[in-house]
């Protein structure tokens, strides 16, 4: 991979919020004002040290960074490929990587003058991570959820609910996560004044891509220094799990220079290729606009945006992130011999786990993953 | 300030202007309950006494649009109201109707279908012009030049959180009229006009001579009659959805027609 692409791709978004041709901002307009706000907000937020400092102290002492980077030894011999590392962003409070965005965006939304938080969620996680960090900032906080992911999440609806958060269920559309980001979209435009949407994903209109990316870049930085000093070299392979993107792009972003080593992102195959059986954006969907920014979409020809389904039938976005429209995935494309890995082998996790762990003996690799370890694989 | 064009629009508000009479625009949803009733519906709004008419293409993912236009939206997709449908269709529906058509859209079906083949075709089918609610003017570009190459109008929105800023950079790039949206929030009827009109109203004429139009929680006459006080146009859109949820099956085109004409006293016109 050539070094100055690679340098151009760790340099986005440029000023209009685009990573390549994607991303940027498609919103109605009541909103642009706010999103505007929110940039100069963010901005201001990088260069303020005590702000960053702030935000580095609840990430040690109450979200619990820096996460362990395990050898995964049995597991290794297990399959009897690569050596297997996992990056444990499931030992943070919460139970997942998704504290880290929250915890920046909630300072942002504090440092604003925003008295109320908002978010969508999908199997719960995003939601339990806003609402905790709604509880410690002591702002209000209102949790969009499908019909349906309710019902299959139970125990997080519980848990938000403990944190004092209301959660709203959402009964339009495909009543799952894409509506309950529509629906959290229409309280943000009704209530610009005093309410922050605290978006999960690294989607929805610039400077939300960038900005929680940046929050969750500690994972990759916190992978990149451990494995040195544990393995003495850089990783061969990243592999993360493809969603709303926040993860494998934490993970993922503080290698981008290092040109050798391959990062693959896997989505979830669901049923069948057929739209509305997968989560595969990548290798099934095309770029379209949604949910304020541009990038791959599942859609039909008329540009319908269709409800994605996972493995375990959890429903998940219809899209995928700017960030990792282009770079990641293009890159693990690439290193595939062409071929997208969800494309060749769709939805079953084991079978990733033997197409491309198994026969790459020898070499070195590390996994990152968001909750579970070998549920995510 | 833009350059005066003569599109079916301007002309519209023209002879409103000179007969001091204020403007009407009604939205309706395509294919909402079937695409056949569109066709109907179109001209008992036009019978009616609409100015102009906001045609709706349904989306699957309305986000500026309250559970009135949302259930409308859905219904539309149920019935097959695709883009290519509703420009298929349009021809056949304008001709028993004189008010203007602009199609009112969501950007990524627009998108799939191709900008310049879009302009082409709404061309074409006699739309006057189309208003895309989450395109940006900031990435508006290749939209507008695709919508001029065919002489049809950009209809953009300002809302009471645009900062003047925003209003010098989006109120050029509007063409017919400049859509007002009267407060923030989305789409659906509101029991009063909330006061932050006002300013918009006075901060939209020092940008632009475009006459405007103020839609979002506008559902009767006296609303119609309070914002065309200073406004030039009320859009009315929700209310005349639920009233075609409401009276349609039972009291057929001629129930909308009457809503219209209800509506229309707040224009103080006859």
């Amino acid at each position: 991979m050539n070094q100055s692409i690679n340098e151009t791709i760790r340099s986005w978004p440029d000023a209009r919020g685009r990573f390549g041709e994607f991303g940027g901002r498609f919103v109605p307009e009541t909103l642009m004002h706010p999103i505007e706000e929110l940039e100069r907000a963010w901005e201001a937020s990088r260069a303020d040290k005590e702000f960053q400092a702030e935000f580095q102290r609840l990430l040690k002492e109450y979200a619990g960074r820096p996460t362990p980077l395990f050898h995964a030894r049995r597991l290794t011999e297990h399959l009897g490929g690569a050596q297997i590392y996992l990056k444990r962003e499931d030992l943070l409070h919460t139970g997942a990587h998704k504290i880290n965005n929250a915890i920046g965006q909630g300072l942002l939304a504090r440092r604003m003058g925003k008295t109320r938080l908002i978010a969508e969620t999908g199997a719960g996680q995003h939601g339990v991570a806003t609402a905790t960090v709604a509880a410690l900032l002591g702002l209000r906080c209102v949790v969009y959820m499908g019909e349906e992911d309710m019902a299959r999440q139970a125990p997080n609806v519980f848990r938000m609910r403990l944190l004092g958060a209301e959660v709203v269920s959402v009964r339009s559309g495909s009543k799952t996560l894409k509506d309950a980001i529509n629906e959290a979209m229409r309280d943000w435009v009704t209530n610009v004044g005093d309410t922050h949407y605290l978006l999960g994903s690294v989607l929805g209109p610039h400077p939300y891509p960038v900005m929680v990316r940046e929050f969750h870049r500690a994972i990759g930085r916190e992978a990149r220094g451990q494995f040195i000093a544990q393995a003495g070299r850089l990783p061969d392979l990243l592999a993360a799990c493809v969603g709303g993107g926040s993860n494998s792009i934490g993970l993922f972003y503080d290698f981008i220079e290092d040109s050798q080593v391959a990062m693959v992102g896997v989505e979830a195959g669901g049923r069948s290729p057929n739209l509305g059986d997968h989560a595969a954006r990548f290798a099934g969907g095309k770029p379209g606009v949604l949910h304020g920014t541009y990038s791959y979409v599942l859609q039909d020809e008329d540009g319908q945006v269709h409800a994605s389904l996972g493995r375990r039938g959890a429903r998940r976005r219809a899209h995928a992130s700017p960030n990792r429209g282009h770079h990641p995935g293009a890159r693990a494309r690439a290193r595939a011999g062409g071929n997208c890995l969800p494309r060749a082998k769709h939805g079953q996790r084991q079978n990733h786990r033997s197409q491309f762990i198994r026969p790459r003996r020898q070499r070195l690799e590390h996994l990152s993953v968001g909750r579970h370890p070998l549920n995510q694989l | 300030m833009p350059t005066i064009s003569k599109t079916r629009i301007d002309s519209r508000f023209r002879e409103l202007a000179e007969r001091k009479a204020k403007g009407l625009v009604i939205y309706l949803t395509a294919g909402d309950p079937t695409l056949e009733d569109t066709g109907k519906l179109l001209a008992a709004v036009n019978r009616g006494g609409a100015d102009v008419i906001e045609l709706g293409v349904p989306f699957s993912d309305p986000l500026a649009d309250g559970p009135v236009i949302q259930r409308a939206s859905e219904r539309g997709l149920k019935s097959g109201a695709s883009l290519a449908r509703i420009l298929e269709r349009l021809p056949r529906w304008r001709q028993e109707m004189e008010a203007p058509v602009i199609l009112f859209t969501y950007y990524n079906p627009v998108l799939q279908y191709g900008l310049e083949r879009f302009a082409r075709d709404a061309a074409r089918a006699g739309a006057a012009g189309a208003l895309v609610l989450d395109l940006t003017p900031e990435e508006a570009e290749s939209y507008i030049a695709a919508m001029r190459a065919q002489s049809l109008d950009t209809v953009f929105l300002a809302a009471p959180t645009s900062t003047d800023e925003r209003l010098e950079r989006l109120a050029p790039l509007s063409t017919g009229f400049l859509y007002l949206i009267s407060r923030p929030g989305t789409t659906g009827e509101r029991n009063e006009i909330s006061r932050e009109l006002g300013p918009l109203i006075e901060r939209a004429r020092r940008h632009t001579e475009l006459p405007l139009a103020v839609g979002f929680g506008v559902s009767n006459p006296e609303q119609v009659r309070e914002v065309t006080k200073d406004a030039d146009a009320a859009v009315v859109g929700s209310a005349l959805v639920r009233a075609i949820e409401d009276r349609y099956a039972a009291g057929g085109p001629d129930a909308i027609e009457h809503f219209v004409r209800w509506l229309r006293e707040g224009t103080g016109a006859a």
